[in-house]
């Protein structure tokens, strides 16, 4: 865990206001599918780290891949290749990789949440069938219709997993959530990944509980240290968390990853 | 070697620059990016009697220059805080001082009574000033009577030094300042943070779920320094004075303004590390204008 400089290697716009940016840091190194960083903006006036998923790490190199949604991920966006960027990490707890061991995983990523589960697809597709990987990965993909241009799809088929495209309008894939889109393909799984806007991972949740198979998710918050010290960014919990002894766990560390049913959404 | 030491209730500190409360958990949280032994002492998040669940979320927002919070002090209580966070700190070679919090007098008496009677714990501040919780908190820091009570409550069962936290939220400072001494305080600090309101103009909605928050951060920087510079001339008591310190120059400026340590509040989220270079640069800064003794510069604006 540390806060050091990273350069921008690359920048790509993957479809509106959603952004692909590679960094070079020795931060990367350290880093495991599901974890994220904090990416500080340069403008002073803007003073907290932006916490963005790892959307894959090789050797030195970071890849994060987030939608613009206020002014200083809009600021982010806007740095050009070979620019410096502050970032702190790696953050959190990251997927319980161990949970896919012989099992049948389902991805299931909601527009924005696809990031999130690309590393873990790249790092199953590679365990797949081995001892201690998982029987079979496939994953389903739901974006808000085709403008969207099924960004990541492409990475999650290379990394070995089957895709399925569903959209919400039905302009791509298959017309519905990505719950309804793995009902209709008969998808069968014995553990679920899942990330993606809140009221997906609600239905995910119930689905999973349904289905009586664990479900893990990764949530978002509002953020100020990333570290768990100031307590800002918590999940209700259904028991007294650990470190905190209330019904409350830091999303940052404890988190952002959690067993849908330790939590209360 | 420039003497950075300070002498603050009668004990000594090896430089004037702490936590402020909160912004630091109790130091584990930190400790990867910190040497905490380096720092003049830890002031540890606030610790009721009991635990506490704190406000929904979202609790924290960026604001220019600065942030808002309305955690409303969630904590494990004491008997958690004693076994574990107090326990990590007593094997650092650093002076703690534990931030208290209640919702009524007696809850603050209770965990003064139950905290003091640790020898790890050099210093107690009493939280009278959060803007964060119904019940306790600010009510107690804002009417100059109530403060000279709880004050007066709380020194009578302390077996430690006691700062009290003084809010912002107030007309008269230096009034707030003396009924802290006045009801036996042994030190104060100051600011708590600025309640505080940002609103969602798209969504038509509060930005934090409790409605209010408290800003800090850079953007109140000046207001803090007026406050302890007021505070601190009308008292005789020494001040820990924070609010936006962001650098070395502004801990100075801190301390020239009258307080006797100064304490790092949100720009440890900015950057980690950030007290041990303020430590550093102040030095930096003494060696530059030949100021042996930073004690020197304490109140040299009065």
């Amino acid at each position: 865990m540390k806060k050091c400089r990273a350069r921008i290697v690359s920048k790509k716009e993957l479809c509106e206001g959603i952004f692909d940016i590679r960094l070079r840091t020795e931060i990367a190194k350290d880093a495991k599918a599901g974890q994220f960083v904090l990416v500080f903006p340069n403008d002073p006036s803007r003073l907290l780290g932006r916490p963005l998923c790892i959307c894959e790490a090789d050797g030195d190199e970071l890849r994060i891949v987030f939608r613009i949604s206020g002014l200083g991920t809009k600021e982010i966006s806007g740095i050009s290749e070979d620019e410096e960027i502050m970032i702190e990490g790696p953050l959190g707890n990251g997927w319980n990789i161990k949970a896919a061991a012989g099992k049948e995983v389902l991805l299931l990523c909601g527009g924005i949440g696809a990031p999130a589960l690309l590393q873990l697809a790249k790092k199953l597709g590679s365990q797949k069938g081995k001892e201690g990987g998982p029987k079979n990965v496939k994953a389903v993909l739901g974006y808000r219709n085709a403008p969207m241009n099924t960004f990541l799809a492409g990475d999650f088929e290379n990394a070995g997993a089957e895709v399925v495209i569903a959209s919400d309008d039905g302009s791509v894939g298959i017309k519905g959530n990505v719950i309804e889109a793995a009902g209709e393909k008969d998808i069968d799984c014995d553990v679920i990944f899942a990330c993606g806007p809140m009221p997906m991972l609600k239905a995910v949740k119930s689905f999973a509980d349904r289905k009586g198979i664990p479900a893990y998710i990764s949530l978002e918050e509002r953020m100020a240290c990333g570290v768990g010290a100031c307590l800002g960014c918590v999940v209700k919990t259904a028991a007294k968390d650990a470190h905190s002894h209330v019904n409350n766990a830091r999303i940052c560390t404890e988190g952002p990853v959690f067993e849908a049913s330790e939590v209360i959404l | 070697m420039k003497d950075l030491s300070v002498s603050f209730c009668r004990m000594k500190f090896k430089n004037p620059v702490t936590c402020a409360s909160g912004t630091f958990g109790s130091g584990i949280e930190y400790s990867e990016f910190v040497d905490l032994d380096g720092l003049g002492a830890i002031t540890t998040k606030g610790v009721s009697v009991d635990a506490w669940e704190g406000n929904p979320t979202p609790r924290v927002a960026e604001t220019p220059s600065g942030m808002m919070n309305a955690i409303g002090l969630q904590n494990p209580g004491a008997d958690v805080f004693i076994k574990r966070d107090l326990a990590f700190l007593k094997k650092h070679d650093v002076p703690v001082i534990v931030n208290v919090c209640g919702h009524s007098t007696e809850e603050y008496v209770k965990a003064v009574k139950l905290l003091s009677e640790r020898e790890e714990i050099a210093l107690l501040e009493i939280n009278v000033s959060c803007p964060n919780v119904k019940e306790g908190g600010i009510a107690f820091g804002t009417d100059p009577k109530s403060l000279f009570e709880i004050t007066k409550a709380v020194k009578k069962v302390s077996k430690k030094p006691v700062i009290m936290k003084l809010s912002p939220n107030v007309t008269d400072i230096a009034l707030m300042a003396r009924s802290a001494e006045e009801g036996g305080a042994d030190a104060i600090s100051l600011i708590n943070t600025f309640t505080a309101m940002k609103i969602d103009i798209y969504k038509k909605s509060f930005v934090l779920a409790n409605r209010t928050g408290g800003l800090s951060g850079p953007a109140i920087h000046p207001i803090a320094v007026r406050m302890v510079y007021e505070a601190s001339k009308a008292v005789s008591i020494p001040v820990i004075g924070m609010g936006g310190i962001a650098c070395a120059a502004d801990a100075i400026e801190m301390m020239m303004a009258g307080a006797v340590m100064v304490a790092v509040g949100m720009m440890n989220f900015h950057e980690p590390s950030l007290m041990t270079d303020i430590i550093k640069d102040i030095e930096a800064w003494m060696d530059e204008t030949g100021t042996e003794k930073i004690s020197d510069i304490i109140g040299c604006m009065h």
